[in-house]
């Protein structure tokens, strides 16, 4: 079937409309002249097509293999666990894929690629629907897709005229180039359904680099009661463009949490499960307060900042006193959730005592003894809970070096060991239990279950971009894969054996074109609403 | 009637679904065991296929040809080197009953009608567990894998309303029912409630239509085989059961058709992903391995389609693309929601 081609020529009007084609050029040595020919090379479709695979294989390493930017302490245990390709594979990138230089070059040579293969395409687009469309064949029985109609002697151009009526009621363009022809060309949006399609692409890679340059991201663990100020994020990442005053000023009061686990369906894997998290706050901002909750899939949205609840756990109150009973310590101390049923880890630090007193160990809320004797925790609700910890004496902070709050550095400490010094002391500790510790340093009280939020606050001010980009693209993809472009010839010829006028007709589509038949039947139908009229006798 | 017993029922409504469809499995098979040609029919089978390869012959006749408008169909066509078969009601109806025995002819009526019954009980299926857990039933692979497989159903017995495809059959039914075995058997899920993360409107959006696509990505892997076996079959001249089937260039095209419903759908899957992932997870893109997987296969069918139109590149290829678009969603729903660490975890698995 013959087609129109992709440079806007096509095979059966090139010659009747004299047009001439570019005169070959000389490949020529020079550097322009490779330059040249890199860039052809570049933006051709099978390149297109080839980096588009790569892309889909170069895509691959970063879901099988733990990534730096998700998960640092998954990554780090990958490493450690296999020391011949661990470090080989980090070296190449494969633990941070989608900063790597080489995905980034693919991606970099596709959309340089999209953009030499669009904007040639977008003028040649332009210029075609200024022009009008291409001058009428001489033969139309050459063309696949053709009819012929006889009409009354001389109607010919009275023919044209309602055939022209219907193609622009079908929003064709239509031009007469002589007398006796017509040229129909319509589906001008498949092309500018492709080419939105193509230019949204670039326009989410925009969005998503200003959201890098211009977003920031904060967390933070904010205990039941505590407020929250961005002066206290945990963790800071603004992008390189970002300044202080990107971060608007605003306070978050956790009043309550409540969280809800399974506890009816009792099979495994479903029981313990979570069902309900919602976080009760006062958000403070521009002087005024208001109180609302946040929920895992409604953040809160704030004037230039979201925040978002994407954790939780248990912040148990703990005091520390010391001999005299002056308090040293004392306030909720949040324990990191390990696993589904979120036995915790955490550390209390009490600086004030001198030597540095230091507990660590877990927060178990359902706590069992398991038969080996270790604790263990059940349930992920606070049903039974209970503190296990073991102490440790000496330099909390050892030249000031930065720590986790959840665990000791205890390179300079000395572990609290048992009256016979047989074996580590160990506290087991349940709401509203006091113990002494050895050695007159005091006592420490496990005073209540609090819970704490684990937070997070973003900014992102390119997705707004990326989100329009995306759905323009969605809409020009539907519009280039609807929209048939087509093309329809007319031609009139006085047939001179029987003293009677023929017309012929002839469609041409951009690809394969199952409807073609049934519009130049639709168009005969329209030319004489009377078939048996028409039939040939 | 209980929650509990909601889900029973579903569970029930689930085996007979399966029933019915290993019958109609085993009716489609016995249908194109008829289509077999004879020994004494292959040179005319052969002729056949010979004038279905023929390009804009039998394939275009028009959606609501009549008698008369066929008639002035004839007499736009240039003249004609080999005869037609038949008029019929869509491109490929040409009468792929001449030949055939009565008795397979039918074995594929009742396919059909098996088929539709079939779908008629898996959603109610559907709908008993959707029920029984007061939400949509798209929280956990088993309830997906069904939902997937009554949309592939349902895909499937609608467009069979416009076009003969009993040749297809088989392999729609066979695959489907392998999925729900293995739903059942490995993936089966207790009927519960969701987890914080799912609990979202976008989960039934995002859901339903990923389903969708994926259903019509199914349908087109399928016809994809069939061109690419079809294909060698034509050029090989062999005598064989597809001598019946649509001719190589219409099952391309069909192809090339579903590929064009479903890309679109996973593109619409992918943009709401990433609206609820910023909702849940606090930004639209975590690169999470679901997230990478959807993207690498809209990337693989956004090859193909590429692939379809450029120079140097033949049908047959652009065709290989397409079916690895298809492993890529198999890997999706499989190795990387059982093996890979991701927050895309599935309850209860
Ligand atoms: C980011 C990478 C790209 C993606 C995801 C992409 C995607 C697509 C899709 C899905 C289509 C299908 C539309 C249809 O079948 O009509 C298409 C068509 C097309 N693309 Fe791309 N494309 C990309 C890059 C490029 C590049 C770099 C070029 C230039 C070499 C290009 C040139 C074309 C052309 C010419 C068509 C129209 C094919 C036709 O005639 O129907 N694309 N593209």
């Amino acid at each position: 079937m013959p087609r129109i081609t992709d440079d806007g020529t096509d095979p059966v009007t090139a010659g009747t409309a004299g047009r001439s084609t570019d005169p070959v050029t000389q490949p020529t040595l020079d550097a322009r002249g490779w330059l040249r020919f890199l860039w052809r090379q570049l933006t051709s479709m099978r390149t297109a097509l080839f980096l588009l695979l790569m892309l889909a294989v170069a895509a691959v390493p970063g879901s099988v293999f733990p990534q730096r930017n998700i998960d640092a302490t998954r990554t780090a245990d990958w490493i450690a666990d296999h020391p011949t390709a661990g470090p080989i594979l980090d070296r190449l990138g494969f633990f941070d894929v989608y900063s790597s230089p080489w995905f980034a070059s693919i991606y970099l040579l596709l959309f340089i690629s999209l953009v030499g293969c669009v904007l040639p395409r977008t003028r040649v687009h332009w210029d075609a629907m200024r022009q009008p469309p291409p001058r009428t064949p001489a033969r139309l029985e050459r063309l696949a897709t053709h009819s012929v109609l006889e009409v009354e002697a001389g109607a010919g151009e009275d023919t044209l005229d309602r055939l022209e009526r219907a193609l622009r009621r079908r929003r064709y363009r239509v031009h007469r180039h002589q007398p006796g022809t017509l040229s129909a060309e319509g589906g001008y949006l498949k092309e500018t359904g492709n080419l939105v399609f193509h230019l949204a692409l670039i326009g989410i890679i925009v969005g998503v680099a200003a959201g890098h340059l211009w977003g920031w991201k904060g967390d933070a663990i904010v205990p039941v009661g505590q407020t929250f100020a961005k002066t206290r994020f945990d963790t800071f990442a603004p992008g390189p463009w970002v300044g202080d005053d990107d971060v608007p000023p605003f306070t978050l009061r956790v009043d309550d949490f409540t969280a809800e686990f399974e506890d009816e369906v009792t099979t495994e894997g479903q029981f313990g499960m979570p069902r309900d998290f919602t976080a009760y706050v006062t958000a403070t901002e521009n002087g005024v307060a208001r109180e609302t909750i946040i929920k895992v899939n409604a953040p809160l949205e704030l004037d230039g900042a979201s925040v978002f609840l994407l954790g939780n756990g248990y912040a148990p109150v703990i005091t520390v006193r010391d001999a005299a009973g002056e308090v040293l310590y004392t306030g909720p101390t949040t324990f990191l959730p390990q696993d589904n049923n979120y036995q915790s880890v955490g550390a209390v630090k009490v600086a004030a005592a001198d030597p540095g007193l230091g507990f660590v160990g877990w927060f178990l809320p359902t706590a069992v003894i398991t038969e080996d004797g270790g604790p263990q925790s059940i349930f992920p609700d606070a049903l039974q809970p209970a503190l296990a910890l073991t102490v440790y004496e000496g330099e909390l902070f050892p030249d000031g070096r930065p720590q986790s709050v959840f665990r000791l550095d205890t390179d300079e400490m000395t572990q609290l060991t048992n009256e016979e010094g047989t074996d580590a002391f160990r506290l087991w500790l349940e709401p509203g239990d006091t113990v002494e510790l050895p050695g007159d340093r005091g006592s420490i009280t496990f005073e209540s279950v609090e819970r704490f939020a684990g937070i997070s606050v973003r900014h992102d001010p390119g997705r707004w971009l990326t989100l329009a980009s995306a759905l323009l693209a969605l809409g020009g993809l539907i519009l280039t894969l609807v929209v048939p472009r087509r093309r329809v010839f007319a031609r009139v010829r006085a047939d001179s054996v029987e003293g009677r006028t023929v017309v012929t007709m002839a469609a041409m589509a951009k690809a394969d074109d199952t409807g073609l038949e049934s519009l130049l039947e639709d168009l005969r139908e329209d030319l004489d609403p009377d078939p048996d009229r028409s039939r040939k006798t | 009637m209980t929650y509990e017993e909601l889900a029973t029922y579903a569970n029930y409504a689930l085996y007979s679904a399966m029933g019915v469809l290993t019958l109609a499995m085993l009716a489609f098979a016995g249908y194109l065991a008829g289509l077999m040609p004879a020994r004494s029919e292959l040179k005319e089978a052969r002729r056949d296929a010979e004038a279905d390869a023929t390009p804009d012959r039998s394939l275009v006749g028009a959606g609501t040809a009549t008698a008369e408008a066929a008639d002035t169909v004839e007499s736009t066509r240039p003249a004609a080197p080999a005869p037609r078969r038949a008029v019929g009601r869509g491109p490929v109806d040409v009468d792929r009953d001449e030949g055939v025995s009565a008795g397979a002819r039918k074995l594929g009526g009742i396919a059909i009608t098996l088929t539709w019954l079939s779908t008629g009980l898996l959603t109610l299926s559907v709908l008993l567990r959707g029920l029984s857990v007061q939400r949509a039933p798209l929280g956990n692979l088993f309830e997906f894998a069904v939902t997937a497989c009554l949309a592939a159903l349902i895909a499937f017995a609608v467009w069979s309303t416009r076009r003969d495809l009993r040749w297809l059959g088989l392999f729609v039914v066979a695959p489907v029912l392998l999925v729900l075995g293995v739903a059942l058997v490995s993936w089966y899920t207790e009927a519960a409630e969701l987890m914080p993360s799912l609990q979202s409107y976008w989960l039934v959006i995002h859901v339903t239509v990923a389903v969708l696509a994926s259903a019509v990505f199914f349908i087109g892997a399928m016809t994809g085989i069939l061109y690419l076996w079809q294909d060698s079959v034509e050029r090989s001249g062999a005598t064989s059961v597809l001598n019946r089937f649509p001719p190589a260039r219409t099952l391309e095209r069909l192809t090339y058709g579903l590929h064009v419903v479903a890309f679109p759908l996973w593109t619409f899957t992918l943009i709401a992903g990433a609206i609820w992932a910023r909702q849940a997870w606090a930004s639209y893109w975590n690169w999470d391995p679901k997230e990478v997987w959807t993207f690498i296969i809209w990337v693989v069918y956004a090859a193909y389609l590429h692939a379809r139109v450029t120079s140097g590149w033949s049908k047959q290829r652009a065709t290989w693309i397409a079916l690895a678009g298809f492993v890529c969603i198999i890997i999706n729903y499989t190795v990387v929601n059982l093996f890979f660490v991701g927050q895309h975890s599935y309850s209860g698995l």
